[in-house]
């Protein structure tokens, strides 16, 4: 990268000449970040620093949510749909804005989650344990200085685990855990961290998840007039679950930056419960999964002028499939990745309010056993952010993507070429009041998976990318403290219209449920997303956090006007959709509820009766204390899900757990 | 600004998204629908209607059947919940064949690995088979034949046989079985014998290519004869011939359709006697004619060549290319089911357009002119006709 950097600054001149405008002293953005400043509670009264804000879980909020797994969390954000097919070892993917899932990024500390063979980030196997915080980005980061790869995607979930911090005197943490409740689940975890100097650290990390998976459900239908047609209550079999996952690395920080270098595996073994039909209510399909990645990013500022952020990733991925079931084909199919990742970002802060920024990204993605494949994969990112006072922002990326597809036993698929650029900008229009306008386009792909396009009989070579395109608006109102008992109101909303094209379809070859793909599909989403936040300060030192998000959407496929479901919501994404979390706090009492909804919509791509899905909504409610006995922190919490034991589907045919209990306890030394 | 602002708003948000948002209700049984169709009500129509079994996409559960009415004129969809409402999760998964037996309805659900029992006239259940993996049926004396992917159980589960179950009608048990190729689909009955074709299907690119011979009375299989790879059809005409389909590899070796007569005059022994080089996916064999289509995927056009046509069962030659004449065939995305009204030659294709929406079932004279249309289930594929 040192040769070219001369060549990336003259680039960035070139293209960035006209965002030149008349400029007001701004402080640019600080590297170094204050780590010892960092608390862990809910950030009041944001300052106007972000383009387009991020929705954000951390501190207490997440803490809640503490015992459940990453895509449980997501679900509080306003934009997403989960996918969940039931239980702990269910796969969990996730949606935004109606895009697919296929659009979403999953960043782990700064670095994408990545799966070449299909594309999907099963985020049921994340655990919150050790994160400290969960955004979501529309669009993108609002930060140029980043690696090329995520100016790529739609929307960008991310994943951020903690940083050690010590308390004065102390060199040490250590945190030690115990989950257990339904579906004979068993959890324990540890955490510790240790203090080396005074700018580097080391932590440690590791998990034990197990349960059997079993739990009650429920189908029942009754006659137009009322007659029970029939109610039968079963327990879900081949759900179980068995996964360790460690996790280990040092942070540290430089004069001017910051370092990290760690180790993630993650080993597991479950049953895949399969759809409940007619007649079936065991399958026999079984999966192996073992990741394991070593990652390290080191950022620094050199001078005023220039900033660097190198990232490095290594992945192997095992995974192993299994069909015993003796009515149905046996399957046995091993699958190992492997993944290499570098990047380089560079950061040109030309003005004070005017930066910046040109990555390099490079990946190689290896697929071998069940199907021999290779892609590498170049990110070039040029962006720029320029800001005017404490009214005006702007950012501005394009990022150029080059796929070098190298499979070699079977049919060429030919190299792939795409630009995308998107826009943002936002206004703080007066002086006095926190009203934030936003705007964004964007452009935005999808790179097709191996499976897409070599996958047995399927899979078709010659796959173009599929295109998202994004235009966004919205406000953000933030009420400065203006009394004692309103310590935090947040209020915003935005409105969107995503057109995707070329979208990637599973396509009929005409005898035997024989599929091909094809950039056939088209689909326009228009939507509504509405968030309010507000803490309140009562008597009695008590604290009440409220969060509400409401989304609206309508994605409908407009591919071929002969299409019976032409003009028709696209399969699992609901009109309405929203969620409420409320929190109180007393002293060492926590008590959390939190209520997620989800309207009707339709399981398949025509809108007619056999196909309507009716809404779900649950509550789940916990309670959660703390206390310190000679200086040891004790924690427990006391978790009800689905209080009122809805008996519901999320994918047809994959029920839902019933009312659902867990009990923590947590030790901090 | 006052704390009443927000509170209020956020009780205006809490407000108008509980109205705009629905409620959960309980959950109906899944409801049968009526269409007419335009032609006349004829009370003494014979045969009386039709059973059309939509498959479904594995998985959803959303097997149906749908019954077109002669006499009245109408078109009833998704029946089998409604008149069988305590059965749970109605009809099952994956409907694979449909047969009338006597006064019985019999539907095939291959993954829901069993045969569901019903009144021919009421579809109210009687009762059912399971058989694994179950995939056709036949009659002969008061048995049942179905065909099943699942055999013995075997050391090495890749290398596992299909077998024949038979099944007695009036009692609903299984009274024998007999292991033949490797997944085997349909059967057809002539003499004392079941001929079965294997397709092989879970074995690629190893397929089966043989046509298992069991003798009927000891189910006993007596003779394999080599025919084509991925062998899918197979159907006795009135000369005592037998035509059989082959898939083909879906590439390099493409469907065809095979027939096989005796070896000569005193022999009961069946060979193939000719290749007819026609693609061919499903067929219908109404008296001398054998009318057919066959779909391929032409990867070079990234799209599937469908073709029609009507075969002289005596001569074996192609007597018309068309079964469409007035170009509505090309309303037609993915051919599935075939079907002759033997009355009156009214010809039925059914279309599975994306598997994954309804389809359509299609109505010509047997000049080929597009009489009506009618939107099904998921997947129309079989057909079976009800004589009154």
């Amino acid at each position: 990268m040192h040769r070219s950097k001369s060549m990336n600054l003259r680039l960035a001149t070139i293209i960035f000449i006209p965002v030149l405008l008349p400029t007001s002293g701004l402080s640019r953005n600080k590297t170094m970040p204050d780590s010892v400043s960092l608390r862990e509670v809910t950030v009041t009264a944001q300052s106007y620093k972000d383009v387009i804000p991020a929705q954000t879980l951390q501190g207490k909020e997440l803490d809640a949510l503490r015992s459940h797994s990453v895509a449980d969390a997501l679900r509080y954000f306003s934009g997403i749909q989960l996918k969940d097919y039931g239980g702990i070892g269910g796969i969990k993917t996730v949606n935004i804005r109606s895009m697919g899932t296929n659009h979403t990024g999953v960043y782990y500390n700064g670095i994408e989650l990545g799966n070449a063979q299909n594309g999907q980030v099963d985020l049921g196997k994340y655990s919150l344990d050790n994160i400290e915080s969960v955004s979501l980005y529309n669009g993108q980061k609002s930060e140029i200085f980043q690696s090329a790869r995520e100016f790529g995607s739609a929307g960008s979930i991310y994943l951020s685990t903690r940083i050690p911090k010590f308390a004065d005197g102390k060199t040490t943490n250590l945190h030690v855990g115990l989950r257990i409740g339904s579906f004979d689940l068993f959890n324990p975890s540890i955490l510790f961290e240790y203090k080396l100097t005074n700018t580097t650290s080391l932590n440690f990390n590791a998990e034990w998840l197990t349960s059997t998976g079993k739990y009650k459900f429920r189908y029942r239908r009754v006659t137009p007039s009322g007659e029970l047609a029939y109610d039968t209550t079963a327990v879900r079999q081949n759900g179980d679950i068995d996964a360790v996952r460690f996790e280990g690395g040092v942070h540290g920080y430089l004069p001017h930056g910051r370092w990290k270098a760690y180790l993630y595996h993650y080993n597991s073994e479950r049953g895949i419960p399969g759809a409940i039909v007619n007649n079936v209510w065991r399958r026999g399909e079984r999966l192996w999964d073992r990741n394991s990645f070593a990652q390290g990013m080191c950022e620094n500022e050199f001078s005023r002028v220039y900033s660097l952020k190198f990232n490095f990733k290594y992945a192997y991925d095992y995974t192993r499939y299994v069909n015993n079931d003796d009515k149905l084909i046996h399957v046995d199919n091993t699958y190992k990745q492997k993944e290499l990742y570098i990047s380089a970002a560079n950061r040109f802060t030309i003005m004070p309010n005017w930066e910046a920024s040109v990555a390099y990204d490079y990946q190689w993605n290896g697929l071998s056993e069940y199907m021999d494949v290779v892609r590498s994969t170049h990110w070039i990112s040029a962006a720029t952010a320029f800001s005017a006072g404490d009214f005006f922002k702007l950012q501005a990326s394009g990022l150029a993507t080059v796929v070098n597809e190298e499979k070699r036993d079977r049919d060429e698929a030919p190299d792939k070429f795409k630009f995308t650029p998107g826009v943002f900008m936002s206004i703080k229009p007066f002086r006095s009041q926190n009203i934030v306008l936003r705007a964004f386009y964007k452009q935005s792909y999808r790179m097709p998976t191996f499976n897409d396009l070599y996958y047995t009989d399927m899979g078709n070579a010659y796959l173009k990318p599929e295109t998202a395109i994004q235009y966004n608006a919205g406000v953000l109102y933030d009420l400065a403290p203006a009394n004692g008992w309103l310590s935090f109101f947040r209020v915003g909303c935005d409105l969107y219209y995503n057109d995707v094209r070329d979208k990637i379809v599973a396509y009929p070859k005409g005898q035997q449920f024989r599929w091909t793909m094809l950039n056939l599909g088209r689909v326009h989403i228009k939507g509504i997303d509405a968030q309010m936040s507000a803490t309140f300060s009562l008597p009695e030192n008590i604290s009440l956090t409220t969060k509400l998000q409401y989304s609206y959407q309508e994605a409908i496929d407009v591919t071929n006007p002969a299409d019976n479901y032409y003009r028709h919501q696209i399969p699992y994404i609901p009109w309405h959709s929203g969620s409420a979390i409320m929190m109180a706090s007393w002293r060492g009492w926590t008590l959390n509820y939190s209520y997620i909804y989800t309207g009707e919509r339709y399981n398949q791509q025509e809108n007619i009766r056999y196909n309507y899905t009716q809404p779900w909504y649950t509550s789940d409610i916990s309670v959660m204390k703390t206390f310190t006995i000679n200086k040891i922190r004790l924690g427990a919490t006391l978790e009800v899900n689905n209080l009122f034991s809805q008996d519901y589907d999320v994918i047809l045919n994959y029920p839902m757990p019933k009312r659902n209990y867990r009990l923590g306890i947590t030790i901090d030394i | 600004m006052t704390m009443r602002t927000p509170l209020s708003a956020f009780i205006l948000l809490l407000l108008s998204a509980s109205m705009v948002t629905g409620c959960r209700e309980d959950e109906l049984v899944v409801p049968t629908e009526y269409d007419i169709l335009p032609f006349d009500v004829n009370p003494s129509a014979t045969p009386a209607g039709m059973y059309l079994l939509n498959e479904g996409n594995m998985g959803s559960n959303k097997a149906s059947i749908d019954f077109v009415d002669f006499k009245n004129a109408l078109y009833v969809r998704n029946m089998y919940a409604e008149r069988n409402p305590t059965v749970i999760k109605e009809l099952g998964d994956v409907g694979n064949d449909i047969q009338i037996y006597g006064n019985r309805l019999y539907a095939v659900i291959n993954c829901s690995h069993k045969v569901e029992v019903m009144d021919a006239q009421t579809i109210e259940r009687i009762g059912q088979v399971d058989i694994p993996n179950c995939r056709y049926i036949k009659f002969h004396r008061g048995n049942a034949y179905v065909t099943s992917y699942v055999g013995p159980v075997q050391l090495d589960p890749d290398a596992q046989l299909g077998a024949v179950y038979r099944v007695d009608t009036a009692s609903l048990a299984i009274t024998g079985k007999v292991t033949v190729g490797y997944q085997p689909d349909e059967l057809e009955i002539m003499g004392d014998y079941i001929y079965v074709a294997n397709s092989g299907g879970y074995r690629v690119p190893r397929y089966d290519y043989t046509v298992s011979v069991v003798e009927m009375f000891g189910m006993k299989q007596v003779k394999k004869i080599p025919v084509g790879i991925n062998l899918h059809r197979i159907r006795a005409d009135r000369h005592g011939k037998l035509w059989v389909t082959s898939r083909g590899n879906y590439g390099s070796v493409h469907s065809n359709l095979y027939v096989l007569e005796k070896k000569d005059k005193w022999s009961s022994e069946m060979i193939v006697t000719d290749t007819l080089n026609i693609p061919c996916t499903e067929m219908c064999i109404l008296g001398d004619s054998l009318y057919f289509y066959a779909t391929e995927w032409s990867y070079a056009e990234e799209r599937n060549k469908i073709s029609y046509g009507i075969i002289d069962v005596r001569t074996k030659k192609l007597v018309s290319d068309r079964l469409i004449t007035d170009g509505t065939e090309k309303d037609i995305e993915v051919p599935y089911g075939i079907a002759v009204n033997p009355a009156n030659g009214d010809i039925f294709l059914t279309d599975a357009k994306n598997y994954v929406s309804s389809g359509a079932l299609h109505c010509y004279s047997r000049e080929g002119k597009k009489k009506w249309s009618v939107r099904t289930g998921d997947i129309p594929a079989h057909i079976v006709f009800l004589n009154k």
